[in-house]
Parts: structure tokens; C-alpha cells; sequence
């Protein structure tokens, strides 16, 4: 392999943002037909890296090498026309417009006049998503799509050219099992056509199993490349954020309360049907199922985001019913979304408003709202959960997307919910946070909260939970304990075998 | 394009049927509250309704492509006066009058020109300084006004050319010239924003900037084709419109920016830009002359005119909202 030119390097490239270094003289480069995994902490850098050399970003310093010809990036277009494509980490796509247009965005084949080659269009679409094997056609409208098809969308776009280079920014946050199958499939045909892949992930099971080589940054800076086969996940942490892990299980033991929360036969239309639970106050209750089984559908139900066809849902033992959400806020009930962006973040606004948003009514001093306790809460979150901002005054947009996810479950926690939700709380989120964050889970049960946390990870829920309840389609199929729980058993409870 | 379904076949139909209920509830109490001996659904009525909806319609096709591309233009009416005067104006310079009927063309060139370079002016700077396009088009609604009014200060600007004017009176298969000017500037925009890779662009923009920006498409230069578009159809709708009448005052114009964006906005289109059909905004703006003529014709004064658009508008917007629910499943809001 040494002796190949690689598809392209990247050498010294140094990116700042006001008050932040994001890029600090990084080199990288990637062979033809060969997968190459970035990794790194939230804010590491990575995304930034990305953007360099997609031409979204101009480096300050540094310089690109397209099979070892000096070339600068200045725009998305010139990267794309360069072979270079980039699949983003947060969804890039016109909702209004159909699968075919937004695959070929930027791109749509002409006739003469400027008019749009319809039929080429839909005939090269519908032949890329016969190889991706999904269930829509080249005229669904995006909008109309789910998250996993969004994104099965994004991958799409890789397709649609020879590309010399695809970089995949965190492409399997949001798929299910079956299209991340699809995806690594994807990914075995670039290979074979002697494309460079730059694959970005948090997931290191999927890391060691698709790629070649491990390139880590910490902090801007470039930290190391590791051959995939020899080393091991203990050695990639520890380059990653510069310590070891304790990943031993939590097994701090304390005392369960009463019964804080209790659904009993609740049901909305078809989302989910009949669902009956108990979580006791220090407890942690774990939601396992594949993405659709109507985990969140729920968790949206008992915060009042939706209304139940049927069931009771009982808070310390008392039938209430959940309007809205600001009810169920005032009712403790706190609930941590899987959509950071579009549920949980107001992108345009600071860090600390974003934190203290839900309970700024409360922080007055006379007429206004005190500047000092909101900081205090901020400041009080960000230590806990290492969250990497240059100050509260940083617009959350300009964050790294584990970043903005740490400040949406600081946003909750600050709350101090008698019942807090967590959907999905470490997608996106580095190892060194993640384990941070089921510390803190753990911790939150132990100080008498009850804990419901929905996850598609089954790592984390065997991690964090007390309690499991697996879902198959909108119903509850089965209720494990800590003890009793295998994994074989959780996974036939969730594909409904 | 993408599939149709259901919905959007009724968000789409809604307007037309609408205007089929203002015809029926107009021609039912025209019937007894009429100021005219006419029957409201007469012939000659309705060609002259499109005719009359040309200027206002010809504008609102343009702003309909302007806000599928997520900006605004609020300059068109101050544009339209502009491109008046210098029509009008520009006819009686002596080389032009030498010129005998020649000057005509000539005269609607520099008139639309004028368009062209007032929207281009709009477009530079919106695509340059990133400024929004509507404190760009505020402020260039009063300083084009402005020009308006330098150039022949309270009086207004007059010339009558009867070619022209025979011109602009004519009727071919029964169509004014004016509807005809209408009816292709609907089908030719229609084709653009349907058909071609530019209209597509357009609602990519509108729809998700950062998107349409990471896929390569260059956002500025396609501002700058829209505005300049929007300019010359701002310049086209005067054209028309003065060929026949002959005077400009320099208020004329004013408030066009408001009735073409209603008329935009009736039909459906998104103000947060990607969404939207120049076929409906032709059925916005039918719709808005018909309450008006039909409002009239039952004897209502212009206030009250006025303030049912107004109502009807929020309605509107209200209907739409409740339309794009998914049901009982749904999140609450
Ligand atoms: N447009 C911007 N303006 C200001 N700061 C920015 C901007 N984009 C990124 N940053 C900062 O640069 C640093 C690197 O961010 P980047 O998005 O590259 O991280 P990442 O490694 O991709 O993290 P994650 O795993 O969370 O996605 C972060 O500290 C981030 O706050
Ligand atoms: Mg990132």
C-alpha cells in the first residue's frame, strides 16, 4: 500500500473559528480502495476536516493533494467535479422536492434549454436505489420519507458519480440494522472500484468491522494512524481522549421507591397499542426495539406531545391526564428528544439560553431575566458534561454535533424532573461522553429520579437499565431484569420471533 | 416532479374552487343586490376581469418565483412606476419621435430594460452583502420611488401614441392584449420553474439554503436571474398596462408589491420559500379581482373591499394550516 499515491491527502491544514482552533496542522490521507476511519471526541475536529476538503471551508494553512496534484477546494462544486463527495452528518436535503431531485442536487441532467432530462433522471435514480434496496422510487416526495430513508437518500448521492473519495460523516446514527447492512454493502462495492473512503463514526463495533485503517484527532490535532486488524478498541480510546475507559457496568446498588410512573393499556392509533409499564422512582427502565417499534411514540404520549386513543397513565399512583407539554413539565415529567435539530435546539440562539430555555420563566430577578443564575446553571452543565464551547455566548449551531447533544440533556437535567425520558441519548456522542453520560444516568436513578431511556444500542441498554422492555411493532413483547436479560433473548423479543 | 397525492391535489384545487364559489355566490346576490342591470357572469365581463387582472397578475408571477427561492420583493410597484415613465417618457425625445413608429419598440426596450437593471441592483446586493432581500427591497422600494419622483417631480408623465394604444385595445380570439401578455408570462414562467434546472434550483434554494449550498449549486447567481426576472416582469406589467393609457402619475404602483404577494400567498405558496406553482398564483390573483369586481358589482365601497381580501387571506392561511395536519396521531403543536 505504501508505495500507491493515495487518492487524496490533506497536509497541515489549520482551520480557526473565532475563539476556537478547530484545526491545528492536521495531515491525512486516504488510499485508493481503502477505508479509513477519522475518529476522535466530540469538537474534535472531524466534521471541520471534512469540510476542508469538500470546499465548504477555506484552511488557513495547509494544502490539498488530489493523487498528489496541489489543488485548492473553493467551493462544494469544484469538490464534487474533482471526485471528491461528501456525505454530511447532519441531513442536507430539500424535503419538498422528490428522491430523484435531491440525489441529484446541483447536478440534475440537462436537455437543450436548460430543461431537466426527466426521464434520464428517473431511469439513473430508480437504478441506484435498486442497488440500495429500498422500499420508495425515484418520485417520492423527501418529506415524505423517514429518517433512516432520509439518510438512505444521502448515501444515494454517493453513488451518482465516479467518485475518487466519499466521505461518510456519521452515516448510521440514524439507520436501522437492516440498512446499515445495505450501507456496508455500499461501501464493499466503493472499495472494489478503487475508491478512497473516509468513514466517520462514534460506533466502534462497526469501525473494527468495515475499515482499513484508524486515523484519530484530539483537539484539532492529528494524534495518530492505527492499522485496523492490529490494534484493539482499549488503544483507539486512549489515543482518542488520552485515558483509559471504565466501561465496567454501573453497579452502584441503592433502594428502589414507589411507583412513579404507571401506563396502563396505553394506545395511540396505530403508533402503539396497549402498552403497560411501571418505572419506580431509582429506577432505570430501558426501551429496546429496532427504530419504528414506537418507542418514541410513546415517550412523545406521556409528554403530552400527543393524545392517547386509550389508557391511563398514572403519576405517583394518581390518574392524570397529559395535555401539553408545558403540563407535563410542570408535572416533572421531562423528556430528552431524538431529534436534536429539529425538536430539541434552537440553532441561531447561545448555548446558555438554549440550557436554561424550558425554566427561564422562573429565573427572574424583578422585571428581567438574571443573567447570573442562567450562567450559574450553564456553567454547572458544562462541567458535568464536558461540554466543548469556547463560552455560553457560542451560538449552538456552531457546535460539533455530539456538542449540541450534550447541551440538549443539560437542558433537562437542569430541570430537575421527578420522570426524565432520554431518547436516543448518545447517538452522536464520542465513547469518553458516552460512558459520561450512563455514569450520570446512573447517577440521576441513584439520587431517586425515575429514568426511562429509549435506545436502539443494545450495549447501552444492557448498560444502563434496571429494567428492559423490548417492542416489536408497536407492542410490548417483553419485560427482562437486569439479571435475567442474554442478548439472544432481546433480540428475539424485538423482531417479534 | 414528485408524486402527487392527495393533499396536494387539494391544496392545489382549493384555490380554483374558490374562485368557482365567489362566481356562484356573485352571480346568486348579484341577482338581488346589484347596483348594474348586468348579470355579473356576463361574457365581456369576465375577459375584461382578466384583463384588468394582467398588471397585478403579471408582477405576482414573478414574486411567486422569487418566494419558491425563499426571498421577497417589495420594490416591484416603485419598478413598475419607473419603467411607466420611462415608456412613456422616452417616446417623446426628439431621435425617438423622428423615428415615427419605430420608436415603439425602442421605447419598450428602455422600459424594460429599466426592469432588468432595477432588479439586477436588487439581486448584486442581496447576493454580495448577504443582507435579507427584504430590507434590501425596503429600502429600494423608496429609493426607486424616489427616481419616480426626480424624474418629473408631482406632475405626471404623459404621451399617447394611438398605435400603441390600438395596439394594447386589440382583441385576438377574443383575448385583450393584455390577457394574452398575461396568459404567456404564466405559461413561459410555468415551464421555467417546472421544467428547466434553474426553476428546480430555485425551489432547492427556497426550500433548504445550506442543502442547495453543500450540493454545489450556486446560490447568489441564481438570486441575481430571479430578481432580474421579477424586475423585467415588474417592467413588462407597466409596458402593458400604459400602452393604453397614456399617463403616469408618480404614485402609480403603489401597494403592488402587497396585492401581488397576496395573490402569491392565496394560491399557496410557502413564505419560507419551496413550495409553490405559478398555476395557482394565476388563480390567486382571479381570485382577488373577482372579489373585487364582485364586491362592486353588489355595491360595496373599496374599505370593505379591502377588508374582506384581508380576512380572507388569514382564512386562508388558517385552512392551510389545518389541511397539512396529519390527523388525530399527530404531534400537538
Ligand atoms: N462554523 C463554526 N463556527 C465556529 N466554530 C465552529 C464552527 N464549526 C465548527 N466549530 C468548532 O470547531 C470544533 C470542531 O468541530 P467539528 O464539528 O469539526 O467536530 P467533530 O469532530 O465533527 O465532532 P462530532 O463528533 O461531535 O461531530 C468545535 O469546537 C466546534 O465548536
Ligand atoms: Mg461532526
Amino acid at each position: 500500500m505504501s508505495t500507491q499515491t493515495p487518492a487524496l491527502r490533506l497536509e497541515g491544514i489549520v482551520k480557526t473559528f473565532p475563539g476556537v482552533r478547530a484545526l491545528d496542522g492536521v495531515s491525512f490521507s486516504v488510499m485508493p480502495g481503502e477505508v479509513h476511519a477519522l475518529m476522535g471526541e466530540n469538537g474534535a475536529g472531524k466534521s471541520t476536516l471534512m469540510k476542508v476538503l469538500g470546499g465548504i471551508y477555506q484552511p488557513d494553512e495547509g494544502q490539498i493533494f488530489i493523487a498528489e496534484d496541489a489543488t485548492v477546494m473553493s467551493s462544494p462544486l469544484q469538490a464534487k467535479s474533482k471526485g471528491v463527495v461528501f456525505i454530511h452528518q447532519e441531513l442536507s436535503l430539500a424535503d419538498e422536492l422528490s428522491v430523484a431531485e435531491n440525489i441529484y442536487l446541483g447536478e440534475l441532467p440537462r436537455k437543450s434549454l436548460g430543461r431537466v432530462d426527466w426521464e434520464k433522471l428517473y431511469a439513473q435514480t430508480d437504478d441506484i436505489l435498486k442497488t440500495l434496496n429500498v422500499g420508495f422510487n425515484a418520485r417520492t416526495k423527501v418529506g415524505d420519507l423517514s429518517i433512516a430513508n432520509q439518510q438512505m437518500v444521502e448515501i444515494a448521492r454517493a453513488l451518482t458519480v465516479e467518485p475518487r473519495a466519499v466521505i461518510f460523516d456519521e452515516p448510521t446514527a440514524s439507520l436501522t440494522d437492516a440498512e446499515k447492512v445495505v450501507l456496508f454493502e455500499v461501501i464493499a462495492d466503493l472499495q472494489s472500484r478503487d475508491v478512497g473512503v473516509i468513514y466517520i463514526s462514534h460506533r466502534m463495533e462497526e469501525i473494527f468491522k468495515i475499515t482499513d485503517r484508524i486515523s484519530v484527532l484530539r483537539d484539532g490535532q492529528y494524534r495518530g494512524t492505527l492499522n485496523t486488524k492490529e490494534t484493539n478498541e482499549e488503544e483507539v480510546t486512549q489515543l482518542m481522549i488520552g485515558r483509559k475507559l471504565d466501561l465496567s457496568r454501573n453497579e452502584m446498588t441503592h433502594s428502589l421507591g414507589p411507583v412513579a410512573l404507571e401506563v396502563r393499556n396505553l394506545s395511540c392509533g396505530k403508533l402503539f397499542e396497549n402498552v403497560s409499564f411501571t418505572v419506580r422512582e431509582g429506577e432505570v427502565v430501558g426501551f429496546y426495539g429496532l427504530v419504528g417499534a414506537g418507542r418514541t411514540e410513546i415517550a412523545e404520549t406521556i409528554f403530552g406531545l400527543r393524545e392517547p386513543s386509550g389508557g391511563e397513565i398514572l403519576l405517583d399512583g394518581e390518574g392524570v391526564t397529559v395535555h401539553s407539554p408545558a403540563d407535563a413539565i410542570a408535572r416533572g415529567i421531562s423528556l430528552v428528544p431524538e431529534d436534536r435539530k429539529g425538536q430539541g435546539l434552537v440553532l441561531g440562539m447561545n448555548c446558555r439560553d438554549n440550557m436554561t430555555l424550558p425554566q427561564v420563566d422562573d429565573m427572574t430577578a424583578g422585571p428581567f431575566v438574571s443573567d447570573g443564575a442562567e450562567i450559574a446553571i450553564f456553567d454547572q452543565y458544562r462541567d458535568k458534561l464536558d461540554i466543548r464551547t469556547p463560552g455560553w455566548r457560542q451560538m449552538v449551531g456552531n457546535l460539533s454535533g455530539g456538542n449540541q447533544q450534550k447541551i440538549v440533556i443539560g437542558k433537562w437535567l437542569s430541570m430537575h424532573p421527578k420522570v426524565l425520558i432520554v431518547d436516543e441519548p448518545t447517538r452522536g456522542i464520542d465513547v469518553g461522553s458516552k460512558s459520561e453520560i450512563h455514569n450520570l444516568i446512573r447517577e440521576l436513578a441513584a439520587q431517586g429520579y425515575a429514568v426511562i431511556v429509549i435506545s436502539s444500542e443494545m450495549p447501552e441498554v444492557l448498560h444502563v437499565s434496571d429494567r428492559i422492555v423490548a417492542m416489536y411493532a408497536g407492542k410490548v413483547t417483553r419485560e427482562f431484569t437486569a439479571a435475567e436479560v442474554t442478548e439472544d433473548g432481546l433480540i428475539q423479543a424485538i423482531s417479534g420471533l | 416532479m414528485a408524486n402527487f397525492k392527495r393533499k396536494d391535489l387539494v391544496k392545489q384545487g382549493a384555490i380554483w374552487a374558490f374562485i368557482v364559489a365567489e362566481l356562484i355566490f356573485f352571480s346568486i346576490a348579484g341577482e338581488f343586490l346589484s347596483v348594474s342591470e348586468k348579470a355579473f357572469m356576463d361574457f365581456d365581463n369576465m375577459l375584461l376581469l382578466l384583463k384588468q387582472s394582467a398588471p397585478i397578475g403579471i408582477i405576482a408571477v414573478g414574486m411567486t418565483i422569487i418566494m419558491v427561492n425563499g426571498n421577497i420583493d417589495l420594490s416591484v410597484g416603485a419598478t413598475f412606476a419607473l419603467a411607466a415613465i420611462v415608456l412613456l417618457d422616452s417616446m417623446t425625445w426628439p431621435f425617438m419621435q423622428a423615428m415615427g413608429n419605430w420608436a415603439i419598440p425602442l421605447a419598450w426596450l428602455f422600459a424594460l430594460a429599466t426592469g432588468v437593471i432595477l432588479g439586477a441592483i436588487n439581486g448584486l446586493i442581496v447576493w454580495k452583502t448577504g443582507v435579507d432581500a427584504f430590507i434590501v427591497t425596503l429600502g429600494s422600494m423608496l429609493g426607486y420611488r424616489g427616481l419616480v419622483f426626480i424624474y418629473n417631480g408631482e406632475q405626471p408623465t404623459s404621451h399617447l401614441n394611438w398605435t400603441l394604444v390600438d395596439f394594447a385595445e386589440a382583441q385576438f380570439l377574443g383575448l385583450h392584449t393584455a390577457t394574452w401578455f398575461l396568459l404567456g408570462v404564466v405559461l413561459l414562467c410555468w415551464l421555467l420553474m417546472t421544467r428547466t434546472v434553474h426553476g428546480r434550483n430555485a425551489y432547492a434554494i427556497g426550500n433548504n439554503r445550506e442543502a442547495a449550498v453543500n450540493a454545489g449549486i450556486r446560490v447568489g447567481p441564481h438570486f441575481l436571474w430571479n430578481f432580474m426576472l421579477i424586475g423585467f416582469l415588474a417592467a413588462l406589467s407597466a409596458v402593458v398596462f400604459y400602452s393604453e393609457s397614456g399617463s403616469v402619475n408618480p404614485n402609480d404602483g403603489m401597494l403592488y408589491e402587497l396585492w401581488a404577494i397576496t395573490a402569491v400567498v392565496l394560491g399557496g405558496t410557502k413564505l419560507s420559500g419551496g413550495y409553490g406553482s405559478i398555476i395557482s398564483t394565476l388563480g390567486g390573483v382571479i381570485a382577488i379581482q373577482l372579489l373585487r369586481k364582485g364586491l362592486g358589482h353588489i355595491g360595496a365601497d373599496t374599505e370593505t373591499v379591502n377588508l374582506v381580501i384581508g380576512l380572507i387571506l388569514i382564512a386562508v392561511l388558517f385552512l392551510d394550516r389545518q389541511l397539512n395536519r396529519k390527523g388525530k396521531e399527530e404531534l400537538r403543536t
